[in-house]
């Protein structure tokens, strides 16, 4: 039997607010390339009915609009909470300011992309790599609710489509914006593929439990690394009350 | 020149065309100018009372598209209003003059009806080397800039004045610019088109005689009464659209069945114009009606909007012609592949780490 102790600690890391918007947010974008797709090259569907008496491609259009405005503010809600949630939803772990971010997101490189290294990084939330490759991601989904939005707008009188009505001027009309679209839709689709062969990644070798801690929202860390955290939360503390 | 003093109603009666018809011409667009009801009366007064509008109509790079759309209307009001009334002072194609007689005229104009007459460019104006469009000695851009001085508005016919065109298309050899570029401090009313609808042109000079403004503009300085509205929502094979019944080459069966040219490249749903409302030729069809895919004529840059019968633009940038969904397969199986090989070794990783009983060795 091979077998070891291990000294774990659960580490609460995901809130609820954070896992659902990512689930809502997956689910978001399965639908919006499916459906976005279909209106990019819509299938040669015949039928002996007359038009009028079919409407799917207006239907399959209506699903990626109601689609569209969930993300949109299922992606806004997100932004939001990365003032308000904990310091793993925060907005500046996306964001590499620090010098400790940089040097962590090398390590990542080393260990985890070359594997020259082995010893894992020790990051709780998400590693520096991870998050600024988030980062790129919310950056990929402003700008696709722009070229969307933009031109949902010209079919639409309503308020919120309208704010977006100078993307497509902006961006050389029309054709252009639609294959800024449709390139950003491939870039979801590859992204995805690489994020869940990364989840899977680090389950497979650090066995902390990655993958359904955006589920339960707990992680298992080891407990030096627990340790040296609270100890820094500890002393954080202390400095502001100072 | 004694009809110059003649209203638009006197000079249609003495060709003999009748007060009904003259009516109906004036209900028709005052229907199409989007007036109310009260706004025909307007219309009919301007015509009825009004004597000429002096024009000077200017010809640059351009194919006369514009001028040949405008003259093949066969109302009879509209070609009083075009050949009698709004008294093209100065336009290199229809005058009679010639030569100095021709420049003297617009030169007369221009004193005369100095902040009164209109100007009508037809075509594009280049700027990379003036003597690309020389008439008379002088520079598209000399003479542009000379006769807007004095101009009460400019009207840019067609593509070419309005955004530049097919001259205007990339590499763009002769710097060509639309009027509104050049022209500063004067108002300038786009007549999207290539060329623009008759009727729409009739209409823009119908409103400029009847209220001595220039019609309403959307943002890109296109009149509103005609430019409002997209091809796509007026288009009668909407339904098709909606439908989901396409047409997937011109000589399939759906063509003959009149479905949906989305496929086909239309640019209808980005394209605003009114051919699906007015058409051509006297309301007898339109592109999409003849099965051909809107080209979006109407809009700025639709030269290099290439396909013409393609959604989407192709992407050259990869040495063939190439499609985002190839390219974004081509670049999956990439990432396939590199997963797969990042997979090899993670597992060489994981048989080292279950033989060390899952401590990493640094």
């Amino acid at each position: 039997m091979k077998s070891r102790n291990m000294n774990l600690r659960e580490v609460y890391v995901w809130e609820l607010p954070v896992r659902f918007y990512h689930w809502l947010n997956a689910l978001c974008i399965v639908i919006l390339c499916i459906t976005g797709l279909i209106i990019a090259n819509p299938p040669g569907i015949m039928s002996d009915k007359e038009a009028a008496f079919r409407f799917w491609f207006g239907d399959v259009r209506l699903i990626h609009f109601i689609t569209a405005f969930i993300f949109l503010f299922n992606f806004v809600f997100r932004i939001y909470w990365g003032f308000v949630g904990n310091k793993y939803a925060d907005w500046k772990n996306f964001i590499p300011l620090k010098k400790s971010q940089w040097k962590e997101l090398l390590e990542v490189i080393k260990v985890d992309v070359f594997m020259v290294k082995n010893k894992p990084v020790g990051s709780i939330g998400h590693n520096t790599l991870a998050a600024v490759s988030y980062f790129a991601l919310f950056l990929a989904f402003s700008l696709q609710c722009l070229t969307g939005f933009g031109l949902y707008a010209q079919m639409s009188k309503s308020f919120l489509p309208h704010l977006f009505s100078w993307v497509v001027p902006l961006l050389g009309g029309d054709m252009n914006v639609r294959l800024i679209h449709h390139i950003l839709m491939w870039f979801f689709i590859l992204f995805a593929i690489g994020h869940v062969y990364l989840v899977f990644y680090h389950d497979y070798i650090e066995r902390r439990g990655v993958t359904s801690s955006m589920i339960g929202g707990w992680k298992f860390i080891e407990e030096d690394v627990a340790a040296a955290e609270e100890e820094k939360e500890r002393s954080e503390a202390k400095a502001e009350s100072v | 020149m004694k009809n110059k003093n003649l209203s638009v109603y006197e000079e249609c009666s003495r060709k003999g065309v009748s007060r009904r018809d003259f009516l109906k011409f004036c209900g028709t667009f005052a229907a199409m100018m989007g007036l109310k009801v009260s706004g025909v009366a307007q219309v009919v007064e301007a015509l009825d009372k009004k004597s000429r509008l002096p024009i000077i109509w200017l010809h640059l790079q351009e194919c006369t598209c514009c001028s040949e759309s405008f003259i093949r209307t066969t109302h009879p009001v509209l070609s009083a209003l075009l050949f009698d009334q709004i008294s093209l002072d100065y336009t290199e194609t229809l005058m009679a003059a010639s030569g100095e007689q021709a420049e003297k005229s617009m030169r007369d104009t221009m004193q005369k009806y100095k902040g009164e007459y209109i100007l009508m460019i037809e075509g594009s104006i280049p700027t990379k080397n003036e003597a690309y469009c020389c008439i008379g000695g002088r520079s598209a851009l000399q003479i542009v800039e000379e006769a807007a001085e004095g101009a009460k508005a400019v009207v840019a016919w067609g593509n070419c004045a309005s955004a530049g065109c097919v001259q205007a298309a990339a590499p763009n050899p002769t710097g060509a610019k639309p009027a509104h570029q050049i022209i500063k401090g004067k108002p300038v009313v786009n007549v999207q088109g290539c060329p623009p609808i008759a009727e729409v042109m009739a209409g823009v000079v119908v409103h400029l005689l009847t209220f001595g403004t220039i019609p309403q503009l959307d943002s890109l300085g296109r009149p509103k009464a005609f430019y409002s509205r997209r091809v796509h929502d007026t288009c009668y094979r909407r339904a098709n659209f909606d439908a989901g019944l396409f047409v997937e080459s011109f000589d399939d069966e759906n063509a003959k069945r009149g479905y949906c040219l989305y496929k086909m490249g239309c640019r209808g749903p980005a394209t605003y114009n009114s051919c699906g409302i007015i058409k051509w030729n006297e309301g007898t069809s339109y592109p999409i009606q003849s099965g051909h895919p809107c080209l979006g004529c109407s809009e700025a840059g639709f030269w290099d909007k290439s396909p013409f019968y393609k959604r989407e633009p192709a992407l050259h940038a990869f040495g063939i012609e190439a499609t985002a969904d190839q390219i974004g397969l081509a670049v999956g199986a990439a990432t396939v592949a590199g997963i797969a090989a990042h997979a090899v070794a993670t597992n060489i990783r994981k048989k080292k780490l279950i033989n060390n009983k899952g401590e990493e060795e640094n």
